[in-house]
């Protein structure tokens, strides 16, 4: 692995010495390998982060936090990445992380996207794990970037109490640390936490801390070494929905009639506080805004422009509680679940709609068709724990293949669908833990002759010709044994 | 046919064009069966109806998704809990059967129906295939052109509507077209003699037997005809072989269905079939040995016969009344005692009298559900005497033993209605035949090219007699010897027959002045006869406005969503489904719940949950537990509960919104079907001088029984002042806690409440008996209940 890195980094390098200069460099890079952990450590001294700030939002239940940093390499070499660091609890709920580098002035910034990846580097103290963030040209000695980067963290938010009744309002634990968690040595940060509302009801003190209205501020902290961690709890009210979907299966059926049919299937779930004892329609209608604080009643799906035949229904029938509004941008649909949600309560349900297929499915140059749509899920603030995109091509098309902006796991299956003789090829998505921040376009490139367009309904016809056929030769026939 | 022979190429040509020109006809029928009954799906949405069309629902999904042999041993433990219940065994497997291939054979096709949409438009298809084979019945009792009328009548009666609306996904939908192909094919096999039709009857009959209760009729109905027949000397060899192998193969094709099983031997509602059976072969021995002996020696046999015939009649049917008197119920049924006797089933099972469907219906039923038929049925009937054939008599014996039957429960008028559209068919049609014939002829310069057509066209029921007569002379080599009486009716018939073929010969001249004359009687005045048929079409037309708005307004809403035009628009009341999704989402899978039996199917078939009692009221005393609890103040009815393992309440509540057929309202049949096998709950503790109310001067007995409670838990606080909408007066009791029970769901229009029992409070210690502390283990809870009057003992 880190012969391949190392031999990866050489190449990156751009100076390749031929034929006889590869043996040394086999020879070298050998010797590279063998004394790699010391060379990396090296590099991690070379960075030194400026100044960091951190925002983290704990608004609703995913936290998304903004981390701006400048880093300057006061090594000697030219350094091609930097490591992030985050602690092993927070890892498993990183829905989703990106990183740009600043540029421009004050006023004409904007952020250059770079490429970001776990890192295979072995873990750090304390079970630290890395993700690296590549720079676009590497950043020579006493050189100094600003960088900016988001992640989205889900199920973070810890309810306590675990159990509230109907009218309590529903308070969280979050724990982060003060300081942020880095393998640099930090000159001068500051992490600032903003809560839904001013209840907060209790913080841990790292001084200097300092609370006004809904923002809660630690730092600044000066000269931190690298891999300091203070653990701070903040209890606070979150009544935003807790809405998690536990499971969406979403199946995009592309028909090259003229249709793009989307079934989504959903399994919702309310992932704040337990509900305690019973739930009384009395007081959840009679004291609205505090009857039922922590329920949420009603979700927003966004969907496409031009949507049309929209249905919103479960196992037993029709959902009549729902609203659509078709704009040209998008089309809003509101949803209410058959009953409010509380704590821990699950509802499952289907939306399913068309579009016209040619707003999303186009040819490319080489003749292959390719589907562009949105990954992700069309509920408004919602983590999706387990996403699975079935993408359902027409039959008798060819080698699919996906394009997408991040690691989904993928694999083929067959569907019949109506009066299929070979099935469709289905190409399945699958990924963990998605956010809203992942509904950016994926692609789907697959290989589709028209003719086949025209099987089923050859196939029909031919149906119908034989039974003809078959009725007019036994109106004809004379099957008697005896003739009367 | 022999047509193309006999007549010449234009009549022929005609002929040809006419069936097709009916066969266009029936197809279009068939559509309008189906799509009239598509309104509960365009105005509501395609679900599920109902109570049994779930129990149907959920039994076809297990079907589908476990197959034919587990269906047939399914014991299902999600209902009669701690009982369970055989699905296989009890359960008429017609309907199930039907949808679960018709899902299989689409899917088959890969073509992806759920199984849910293919027992929606189950009913709707086998409402079209209904009315073909009306058209095929009347066409056998009076010609084509009746077929088709009382087809399209059929296709949109009211009565047969409101159990075949998409959705419906009851028995009946599928039996009502059993019912009356059985029917076609017995008139077909005694119009034809034919075994392959007695054959396919016996099959048909074979699949009436599976998909509903209601065969009995037919296996009834049948006899009666048949002795009908015996007793007017129309006795032959056809009604022979229509009713011989129909008794045999259709007995033994029937105790294959395992609901059925040797009822179909054992039961007195069969008991006619086999005495007829008898009876038809004493008499077929008869004829056979008069047949072949001389008159004088035929008086003597006679004489020997029935002197030894009586003495065995007589022991054989003491016998059988014998063994029949000895069971309690005379060998029938429940229902069909009730139907013998209306009044039985409110003397002696609440249960069945419960049931609003069980009901004798009022007048304007018979309107609404028959509009015009009901009117038309008489004028059908005389049709039906001129002249008289053995189907006439059969369809005429039908409507008036149906008219018995609906008068005794509103839910046989489904089986009044084929034979009020089959009688009004064979009016409307013979009016329109007679209207129309006087105005041909009255119309100058076309009576002579008429004429011939009268002979040709004119009256289908001729034609068919015809080819009727046709084939028996085909069939005389093979037949066995008639009857003299029949004989004679064969000689008239060829006769007629052949009076026929002359006038098809010679086509103008003196046949047509002579069948002229014989028209000429039924000829009316042009003018009377175009307001006539003016009339009649208005008042089909009016038919078809009344079935289309019965279709649409009164019998097409799925009565698990409830709407109301308000002034702002459409409201939806979803709380069913509000409840049972929420039962099904956020409650244990192995939870019981507990709510009267009519909620039984819908909570297992939408919520997935274990009930107590269901709409399959096998049970008595199960569902009088239930009752009794209900009826029960809290302690008594939580240890009732508690008892049964019951985890939550159901009830139906319907005073904040006014929906009238809540739990309160069919509280006084808890309290009249618990007090039935509980002694201790009686009525008239709940009746305040004979009058059930809930209001302050409701019994205190009423006031804290669980049911009052239940429904009534902080209702007074949504308003003030606690005013029941359904009973239109403020409750008795307004400000009371529950002890035993904790509200854990209501719905949006309170129509649903739910309810969890508490789980039993902490034993302070000493203060205990022991015989207390054990109550809490179900085994030796006996014993402590006896004192407190538990109802399970």
């Amino acid at each position: 692995m880190l012969f391949n890195l190392n031999s990866a980094a050489m190449e990156a390098s751009g100076r390749r010495p031929r034929l006889l200069l590869q043996i040394c460099l086999i020879f070298s890079t050998l010797i590279l390998t063998f004394f790699s952990p010391v060379v990396r450590s090296s590099s991690t001294l070379d960075l030194q982060i400026l100044s960091a700030e951190r925002r983290v939002d704990l608004s609703s239940h995913i936290i998304r936090v903004s981390l701006t940093l400048k880093v300057e390499n006061v090594g000697t070499s030219p350094a091609s990445e930097i490591l992030l660091a985050f602690s092993p609890a927070q890892v498993d709920h990183l829905a989703w992380i990106k990183a740009g580098a600043l540029v421009g002035k004050k006023r004409k910034k904007s952020s250059l996207p770079l490429d970001v990846k776990p890192s295979n580097i072995l873990d750090g103290p304390n079970g630290t794990k890395y993700y690296s963030v590549f720079f676009t040209s590497q950043l020579g000695s006493g050189e100094s970037v600003s960088l900016e980067v988001l992640y989205v963290l889900t199920h973070s938010l810890e309810p306590f109490p675990v159990e509230i009744s109907q009218s309590e309002s529903q308070l969280v634990y979050f724990r982060d640390s003060a300081v942020i968690l880095s393998p640099y040595h930090i000159k001068s940060q500051e992490t600032s936490f903003r809560t839904p509302t001013n209840k907060v009801e209790s913080f841990s003190r790292v001084e200097p801390t300092d609370r006004s209205g809904t923002e809660l501020k630690y730092g600044p902290y000066e000269e931190r070494p690298s891999y300091s961690y203070s653990p701070v709890i903040i209890h606070f009210e979150n009544n935003n929905p807790f809405a998690v979907v536990e499971e969406l299966v979403r199946e995009i059926e592309i028909s090259h009639w003229g249709n793009l049919q989307i079934t989504d299937h959903y399994k919702l779930a309310h992932a704040g506080a337990r509900q305690k004892g019973g739930f009384s329609r009395v007081e959840y209608q009679s004291k609205q805004p505090f009857g039922g604080s922590a329920s949420f009643k009603h979700l927003l799906a966004e969907l496409p422009p031009r949507v049309h035949s929209v249905y919103y229904r479960d196992d037993i029938g029709n959902i009549s509680s729902s609203r659509l509004r078709i704009g040209a941008k998008k089309s809003e649909l509101l949803i209410e679940p058959r009953y409010p949600l509380f704590g821990g309560w699950k509802a499952t349900f289907v939306i399913g709609y068309g579009v016209p297929v040619h707003d999303y499915l186009f040819e490319s140059a080489d003749g292959s068709r390719y589907l562009s749509y949105s990954f992700g899920c069309p509920l408004a603030e919602t983590v999706v724990d387990k996403l699975t995109i079935k993408v359902v091509l027409p039959e008798g098309s060819e080698d699919p293949s996906a394009v997408i902006p991040f690691q989904v796991e993928q694999r083929l299956e067959k569907k019949h669908s109506y009066l299929d003789v070979v099935g469709r090829t289905v190409l399945v998505l699958e990924k963990k833990n998605v956010v809203p921040d992942h509904n950016s376009p994926f692609q789907v490139h697959y290989k589709f002759n028209p003719v086949f367009m025209l099987a089923e309904p050859l196939m029909l016809v031919l149906g119908f010709f034989l039974l003809f056929v078959a009725s007019i030769a036994y109106l004809h026939m004379d099957i008697a044994i005896r003739k009367s | 046919m022999a047509a193309p022979e006999t007549s010449p190429t234009p009549s022929s040509l005609r002929n040809a064009f006419g069936h097709v020109f009916s066969i266009f006809i029936l197809i279009l029928i068939g559509v309008l069966a189906f799509s009239i009954r598509l309104f509960s799906v365009i105005k509501y949405e395609s679900v599920i109806h109902e109570f049994d069309p779930y129990f149907n629902y959920r039994v076809t999904q297990f079907l589908t998704k476990n197959g034919i042999y587990d269906f047939w041993n399914w014991f299902d433990d999600r209902t009669w809990y701690p009982l369970g219940r055989v699905i296989g065994g009890t359960v008429y497997p017609g309907l199930t059967l039907t949808a679960g291939t018709l899902w299989w054979l689409l899917n088959s096709l890969n073509i992806p129906l759920s199984v849910e949409t293919v027992c929606v438009f189950t009913a709707p298809i086998f409402s079209a295939f209904a009315s073909w084979a009306t058209y095929l019945l009347t066409k056998e009792v009076k010609g084509a052109g009746a077929g088709l009328t009382a087809a399209a009548l059929l296709a949109m009666v009211p009565s047969y509507i409101s159990r075949s609306v998409a959705g419906s996904y009851d028995n009946e939908a599928v039996a009502i077209f059993a019912l009356i192909f059985t029917f076609y094919l017995y008139i077909k096999t005694l119009n034809t003699g034919s075994l392959f039709y007695a054959t396919l009857n016996s099959i048909a009959y074979f699949y009436m037997v599976c998909s509903w209760g209601g065969y009995t009729f037919i296996i009834n109905l049948i006899p009666m005809h048949v002795l009908l027949c015996i007793v007017t000397g129309r006795y032959s060899s056809r009604l022979y072989i229509a009713y011989a192998p129909l008794v045999v193969l259709g007995t033994l094709l029937a105790a294959l269905v395992p609901v059925v099983g040797f009822n179909a031997v054992m039961t007195s509602e069969h008991f006619a079939s086999f005495l007829v059976f008898i009876i038809i072969h004493v008499v077929a021995l008869v004829y056979y040995i008069k047949g072949i002996l001389s008159p004088r020696m035929f008086k003597v046999a006679v004489m020997l016969v029935l002197s030894v015939g009586l003495v065995i009649c007589c022991t054989v049917v003491a016998v059988l009344i014998a063994l029949v008197a000895s069971s309690p119920t005379k060998g029938w049924s429940g229902r069909s005692l009730s139907l013998l006797d209306p009044t039985y089933a409110s003397k002696y099972i609440p249960i069945i009298a419960s049931v609003s469907e069980h009901q004798p219906p009022t007048w304007p039923s018979y309107f609404m559900d028959l509009n015009i038929l009901a009117f038309l049925v008489p004028a059908g009937i005389v049709a039906c005497f001129l002249p008289l054939s053995d189907a006439s008599s059969f369809v005429i014996l039908y409507i008036v033993t149906s008219v018995y039957f609906s008068g005794v429960m509103v839910r046989l008028m489904l089986v009044l209605a084929p034979a009020a559209c089959i009688m009004s068919g064979i009016a409307l049609s013979g009016a329109f035949d007679v209207l129309t014939r006087s105005l041909k002829f009255q119309l100058p310069g076309t009576s002579e090219i008429f004429a011939s057509d009268a002979v040709d066209t004119g009256s289908e029921s001729v034609i068919l007699n015809k080819d009727g007569a046709e084939e028996d002379k085909s069939e005389d080599s093979v037949k066995e010897r008639p009857s003299k009486k029949n004989k004679k009716k064969e000689k008239e018939k060829e006769k007629e027959k052949e009076k026929e073929k002359e006038k098809e010969k010679e086509n103008a001249g003196t046949s047509s002045s002579r069948s002229h004359a014989e028209r000429r009687p039924l000829v009316l005045p042009v003018e009377a006869s175009v307001i006539a048929i003016f009339l009649l079409v208005l008042l089909v037309a009016f038919y078809v406005v009344h079935c289309v708005w019965a279709a649409a307004e009164a019998y097409s809403a799925p009565s698990i969503v409830l709407t109301s035009q308000s002034p702002d628009g459409l409201h939806v009341f979803d709380d069913f489904r509000e409840a049972y999704a929420w039962l099904s989402h956020n409650t244990d899978v192995d939870d019981k719940v507990a709510s009267w039996w009519d909620y039984g199917y819908q909570t297992t078939a939408m919520a997935n949950r274990t009930v107590i009692v269901d709409n399959n009221t096998w049970n008595n005393t199960h569902i009088a537990t239930v009752g009794t609890a209900m009826s029960s103040p809290e302690k008594a009815a939580w240890e009732i509960f508690n008892s049964l393992d019951v985890k939550y309440v159901l009830v139906v509540f319907g005073g904040l919104v006014g929906y009238p057929s809540d739990d309160i309202n069919k509280f006084l049949w808890m309290v009249r079907i618990g007090g039935g096998v509980f002694p201790h709950i009686k009525e008239p503790d709940y009746l305040r001088d004979g009058q059930y109310r809930i209001d302050s001067q409701a019994t205190p007995t009423m006031l804290n029984c669980l049911m009052y409670k239940l429904s009534y838990y902080r209702f007074v606080e949504t308003d003030g002042k606690g005013f029941d909408r359904v009973r239109r007066t403020e409750i008795g009791k307004k400000y009371f806690k529950l002890t035993h029970f904790e509200e854990v769901f209501t719905t949006h229009h309170w129509m649903v409440r739910i309810y969890k029992l508490k789980s039993p409070r902490n034993r302070i210690r000493g203060k205990t008996k022991k015989s207390k502390s054990k109550s809490s283990s179900t085994i030796s809870s006996k014993s402590s209940r006896t004192r407190k009057k538990n109802p399970w003992n």
